[in-house]
């Protein structure tokens, strides 16, 4: 066999801090890298042929992970899946989350994967993107001395694209206290049971409401079945709005589906993503009612 | 060019890589560490599995320059001397390598995974070798070979009690 040709020539340089990254980002051909495992295969590939690489996870506070019982959880944005995984108040408040950073590729690669790179890499099959947008988590982007926060529901704008302005980068992930009584559940559908990206994924949030009428709130994110990450506000209306049962689940369910606009591709039909959506949506409402109101029924 | 101070297999190794270096070429092409081995370089097979500050990582995934100040454990710092780990005894013992393209991998692998769970369950088996590609046993064996090592390790060290 022949040898591989390797990386491209760039030349690497590790930022120190903030301003270190915002001198460096000036630099034409310029790329911020964390783990690199997004970046590596696109340059292999040619997709991109950056000049600098600009190492941003040694940036005091990119990995921290950090919870507080009334501000939530704060995600440096180089903390790796494995991390995550780990962290037992991410076990304990945010377990969909920690579902989800499970189901990224394998061990050694979740070792460098970190949760700022699946986000700002902007695939739509990037795992932790629905789990995020149930939580209703907060990307806090730093500019040249000024920070800003962009809600994780429309920070990806498009494949490969955010809503990160020139001159800013990810610094953290902020995640609110999940709503009382939460219980959420990540269900991936990859060609492998586990390790692959994902054919269809979907995130589900429910929690008690007294507001609601039916007495519960749900919410739900679906990735890798539409150009960006999206939320399924119908199907989360007819949720709120009818006593759970498998009629209403099967109702949001369908909502859920219409609004997935798959294409077809070499690990996918369309058709096939558009029932799996639905199939792993009604799975996912009936896993999350079981906990959130056991011996009820469905 | 990047002057590094790399502890590899516990000896300090003093080198200069290029910035576009792979943990993987320097290895294997600068250090002639071989054991570690390229299979797609993709970060998809884990034959290049090599343990950075004691966990597993996928060498063609992590850049040389990266490896400053840190330590490396290959294959080949797996066994003492002469004497192979307990782990690499059991892969013998129960065949578990047919045509040993996957070992070295498996190998650190299943090594972290000792070190993080000394009685790993199944699903913990698993989880630390899935991202090890093996196209000859059909993993069983593998399995099996882990499995093993965590008992005799264990009853080596007098602390595992009955099995
Ligand atoms: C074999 C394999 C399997 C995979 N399986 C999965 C899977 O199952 N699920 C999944 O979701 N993903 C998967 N991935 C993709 C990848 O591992 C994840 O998306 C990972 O989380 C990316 O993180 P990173 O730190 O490696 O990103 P990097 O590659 O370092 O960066 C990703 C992108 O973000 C930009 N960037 C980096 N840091 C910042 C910053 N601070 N601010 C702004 N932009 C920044 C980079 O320029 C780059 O464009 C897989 C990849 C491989 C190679
Ligand atoms: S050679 Fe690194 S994962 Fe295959
Ligand atoms: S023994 Fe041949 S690939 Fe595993």
């Amino acid at each position: 066999m022949l040898a591989r040709p390797g990386l491209p020539s760039f030349e690497y340089v590790q930022a120190a801090n903030a301003a270190e990254v915002h001198s460096l980002m000036q630099q034409s051909g310029a790329r911020l890298m964390m783990g690199g495992t997004d970046l590596f295969p696109q340059m292999r590939e040619g997709v991109c042929e950056p000049e600098t690489i600009v190492d941003v996870k040694h940036v005091p506070g990119m990995r921290d992970l950090s919870y507080d019982e009334r501000l939530g959880l704060n995600i440096g944005a180089a903390v790796t899946m494995n991390q995550l995984v780990r962290h037992r108040d991410v076990q304990a408040h945010y377990p969909i989350l920690a579902q989800a950073a499970h189901s990224v590729a394998s061990y050694q690669l979740r070792n460098r994967a970190t949760i700022g790179g699946n986000v700002c890499n902007a695939s739509p099959c990037a795992d932790t993107s629905p789990a995020v947008m149930v939580l209703e988590g907060v990307m806090v982007l730093q500019a040249k001395g000024a920070e800003r926060n962009a809600p994780a529901a429309d920070f990806v704008t498009g494949p490969g694209q955010t809503a990160i302005e020139p001159g800013e980068f990810l610094a953290a992930i902020r995640l609110p206290a999940p709503p009382a009584g939460a219980v959420g559940r990540y269900l991936k559908l990859g060609r492998s049971r586990l390790g692959d990206l994902s054919i269809v994924g979907v995130a589900v949030l429910g929690y008690p409401d007294p507001a609601a009428a039916s007495g519960y709130r749900f919410r739900i994110a679906l990735g890798s079945v539409a150009p960006i990450p999206l939320r399924a506000p119908a199907a989360e209306e007819i949720l709120a709005a009818n006593t759970p049962s498998e009629e209403t689940f099967a109702a949001a369910a369908e909502e859920a589906m219409g609004v997935a606009t798959p294409i077809t591709d070499v690990r996918a039909g369309a058709t096939y993503q558009k029932m799996m959506v639905r199939a792993l949506t009604i799975r996912a409402l009936r896993d999350v009612w079981a906990e959130l109101a056991p011996g009820k029924g469905a | 060019m990047h002057t590094i101070t790399v502890t590899i297999n516990g000896a300090a190794e003093y080198l200069a890589v290029r910035s576009n270096m792979t943990l993987l070429q320097m290895l294997r092409e600068e250090l002639g560490l071989t054991g570690t081995k390229n299979g797609c370089e993709a970060g998809e097979c884990g034959a290049c599995t090599v343990l950075l500050d004691g966990e597993p990582v996928n060498a063609c995934m992590v850049l040389a320059v990266e490896s400053d100040g840190h330590q490396v454990i290959t294959v080949e710092g797996l066994a003492e001397g002469d004497e192979l780990a307990p782990l690499q005894e059991s892969f013998i013992e129960l065949n578990a390598v047919q045509c040993g393209f996957c070992t070295p991998g498996m190998l650190t692998s299943a090594h972290a995974l000792l070190q993080r769970h000394p009685k790993p369950t199944e699903d913990e088996i698993e989880e630390a070798v899935l991202g090890n590609l093996c196209r000859c046993t059909g993993y069983v064996r593998i399995v099996d070979a882990i499995r093993d090592a965590a008992g005799s390790s264990a009853s080596a060290s007098g602390k595992g009690g009955a099995r």
